[in-house]
């Protein structure tokens, strides 16, 4: 009995875990690893290499470039999360209202995720090019006769914006639903109390979505500070290389200038800030939670 | 109280006109190209906002030719079938596993992958391109399937795992034990069955995923003939330039079947973006 049990366990886990776990091994793990010890040689991915120490990591810490599109980043994602998520809530709040056609208006604030990045920045980067310098000319608003992709100061707003377009709408449907998730007693105490609607989103509603808040930052954030489809369609890190991002320079640095293991330095700098970040972002979140 | 249902009114009224405002923004973009893609390039230099009085299709005859538009759409949508298929069944099968399994086998590949998911692809991306392309594995599409069952695994088993873990009664598998069912018989005639609305979470966020992807098949696919639709695209607007008529057609033909399906899909997706996020 004893053996037959064993066998039974051995084959539940060769047939169901292992295939699996075999792929995910040689596809992420394997990987991982290995890109650990390419930081810490001078490898060009074909040629042979000798080890380094820490060399490559104070190769990065000293590379301006790097910390240019560090910068940038840093910019583009604070920007993109803080007016991504209030657009998101706003938006939320207003399709909760029981208004017509509002199932209507959910799917289609949503619609922009259904595209890819490498598409989002083509019809946008036509749009600053060519629609924006248009109307711009045509009815005299100075700020758009000139396209802002050719301006360093405002090209970095162009992929703001984009994002911003983007994402809202998917922030949106994750608001919606805390939205959804107030039970009705506690707003109509609210109510007899004599809440006014401002009131009960800061009081009552607010509070209640941190759960809501702390997920769509989480998602914000980490989207935002690897986002490379939009990067090269819209902008290319044009205008004099002013909006590179980080995951853009690790690409360049990798793949362009052959330098793999700087730029595997540079992922791992990444990887330590965002799984920093989050880390630290879902705990004071989890601290700021209230019972309903 | 008949001054706040007056207030109440009111509110859905201003409410109403911000969204509607809002919207117009939100969805110009694809007016324009939808208006833009009938236009000849002169047209759309003149006046990008306008309808055309002369429509023409020859803007969509370029891009479809030119972007190879019916071997990018098969490989887009064979490679987005056979990941999603693979990392759907795989991975509720290893859930399952997790879940069941007695010792601490499956607690641990359950943190690995868990861990995994932390993992921005950039960390990855270098070595596995250094490694795939030493062993002369890149520019096959089977291999980017491959790929895309290793980095979507985590997150499926994370969510199967959730659903299993608190959905799924064991006394109905003791009892197809009972009468004679194997294993593999009890999975797919009773578990799987069972795990319907996870699986529709799983594959929207996974199509919307791979179907859209650029940077991991641009660093696979090198063979004109593997292009996927973000590849396609992306190289014949850089031929295109600034002859937006066709480029903006391109644009139009590679949104057109995710725009077809969301319409009447669009319920199932939004329902599984909410799953899915909320059990992140």
């Amino acid at each position: 009995m004893k053996r037959n049990t064993k066998k039974y366990n051995l084959k539940f886990f060769l047939i169901f875990a292992l295939p699996t776990l075999l792929i995910f091994i040689l596809v992420m793990v394997i990987p991982f690893f290995y890109g650990l010890l390419m930081s810490f040689t001078n490898t060009n991915g074909m040629s042979r290499f000798s080890w380094v120490g820490f060399q490559n990591y104070i190769t990065v810490f000293n590379d301006s470039r790097f910390w240019n599109s560090f910068g940038v980043t840093i910019k583009y994602v604070i920007a993109c999360v803080i007016l991504t998520n209030i657009l998101g809530f706003v938006i939320a709040y207003l399709v909760t209202r029981g208004i017509k056609g509002q199932n209507f208006l959910r799917a289609a604030f949503f619609t922009p995720n259904l595209l890819g990045g490498i598409v989002l920045g083509l019809i946008w980067n036509f749009i600053f090019r060519q629609v924006l310098v248009n109307v711009g000319t045509k009815l005299n608003i100075p700020i758009f006769k000139d396209t802002w992709l050719a301006d360093p100061d405002k090209a970095l707003w162009t992929l703001i914006i984009v994002t911003v377009w983007q994402l809202s709408g998917y922030m949106m449907i994750i608001y919606v639903a805390g939205f959804t998730g107030i039970s009705k007693d506690v707003l109509e105490a609210a109510d007899i109390d004599g809440c006014n609607s401002l009131q009960k989103i800061v009081k009552i509603e607010m509070p209640l979505m941190v759960p809501s808040f702390v997920i769509c930052i989480f998602l914000t954030l980490s989207k935002c500070f690897m986002v490379y489809d939009t990067n090269i369609s819209l902008t290319k890190g044009e205008p004099f290389g002013s909006t590179v991002l980080i995951s853009y320079n690790i690409y360049r640095e990798a793949f362009n200038n052959h330098n793999y293991a700087t730029g595997q330095a540079e992922a791992f700098v990444l990887f330590i800030i965002i799984a920093v970040l989050s880390i630290v972002q879902v705990h004071i979140g989890k601290k700021m939670e209230v019972e309903q | 109280m008949n001054g706040s249902k007056i207030q109440s009114k009111t509110s859905k009224v201003v409410s109403s006109v911000i969204l509607w405002i809002l919207l117009i923004f939100f969805i110009m973009p694809f007016f324009i190209v939808i208006v833009d893609s009938f236009k000849s390039n002169a047209e759309i230099m003149e006046n990008p906002l306008n309808l055309t009085a002369h429509p023409t299709i020859n803007n969509f005859v370029k891009a479809f030719v030119q972007m190879n538009y019916p071997s990018a759409f098969l490989n887009t949508f064979i490679i987005t079938l056979l990941s999603v298929l693979l990392i759907t069944i795989l991975s509720a099968m290893t859930a399952y596993y997790i879940v069941r399994c007695k010792g601490k086998t499956g607690s641990f590949i359950f943190y690995s992958l868990v861990a995994s998911m932390m993992l921005p692809f950039q960390a990855i991306m270098i070595p596995l391109v250094s490694i795939y392309g030493n062993l002369g594995l890149l520019s096959n599409r089977l291999t980017l399937v491959f790929m895309y069952i290793g980095f979507g695994c985590g997150m499926a088993v994370f969510i199967f795992h959730g659903f299993i873990k608190t959905g799924i009664p064991i006394s109905l598998e003791e009892a197809a034990k009972i009468d004679g069912a194997t294993l593999m018989q009890t999975f797919f005639m009773i578990v799987l069955p069972l795990l319907k609305p996870v699986i529709a979470t799983i594959v929207v966020l996974d199509v919307l995923w791979i179907w859209n992807d650029y940077l991991l098949p641009s660093l696979v696919l090198t063979q004109p003939w593997q292009l996927t639709m973000p590849l396609s695209t992306y190289s014949f607007a850089g031929q295109m330039s600034i002859n937006f008529g066709p480029l903006i057609a391109s644009l139009l033909l590679t949104i057109l079947p995710v725009l077809i399906i969301y319409v009447f899909l669009q319920k199932y997706i939004i329902e599984g973006i909410v799953a899915g996020s909320v059990k992140m």
